[in-house]
């Protein structure tokens, strides 16, 4: 699964996207948390919201291989 | 849908476009927010702004805000445009123009459009410094 990252949280993975292989369906909650063990200065940042399929996902959404996911930082558009 | 336009351009944005789409003959007024780049935060010397946007999802919240600003406030078109890439100070980085038959519904959906713009729209902006940047309201 292809995780696409903007704003902040480009610049703190170092890269526009990352590659996760998902062996189960799991929670927008869980990938947060596994996104913060891999990323430990994402808890620099403010909490960051998960976009599942070009939507905002809830925390007990969950999310398949096939699902085209985002992580959002603090938007700050206009 | 003929009563929504909803734009995100690498080109520079343009007011009379969107006066052009919200223009109607059923309309007595139009109402525009603007948004210009502000030289200064916190005391700090602003040189530029960089917009990124994820453009897809950007789209569809924009559209979402727009649909939502018709029901809501019962205008009659609305254009919400955003710039995407860098500006100077004074340019412009977002657009929304409004019509109604009666004033205080057009500036009422502006007002709503912007705000929810700002709260939803998957868009990030980068603020240039003498002394570095900063990704605007990304850190606690």
């Amino acid at each position: 699964m292809k995780i696409l990252l903007f704003g902040i949280v480009q610049d703190i993975v170092g890269s526009s996207s990352i590659e996760k292989n998902l062996s189960r369906e799991i929670s927008v909650a869980q990938l947060q948390e596994e996104m913060l063990i891999e990323y430990p200065k994402l808890k620099d940042i403010k909490k960051f919201a998960v976009a599942v399929n070009e939507s905002y996902a809830q925390e007990n959404d969950l999310i398949k291989n096939t699902d085209i996911v985002a992580i959002i930082p603090p938007v700050s558009g206009g | 849908m003929k009563n929504i336009s909803i734009k995100i351009a690498q080109e520079k944005l343009d007011l009379q476009t969107c006066m052009d789409f919200v223009t109607d003959e059923t309309c007595g007024g139009i109402s525009f927010f603007v948004g210009t780049v502000r030289n200064h935060t916190d005391q700090r010397n602003v040189l530029k702004l960089e917009f990124s946007a994820y453009k897809a999802m950007a789209i569809k919240e924009m559209q979402k805000i727009a649909e939502a600003s018709i029901v809501k406030f019962n205008i009659t078109k609305i254009a919400i445009h955003h710039f995407e890439g860098s500006l100077e100070i004074g340019e412009i980085p977002v657009i929304i123009a409004a019509s109604s038959p009666h004033r205080k519904n057009c500036i009422a959906a502006c007002q709503y459009a912007i705000d929810h713009l700002k709260e939803s729209v998957p868009i990030w902006k980068k603020e240039y410094f003498e002394d570095g940047s900063v990704w605007v309201n990304s850190r606690p």
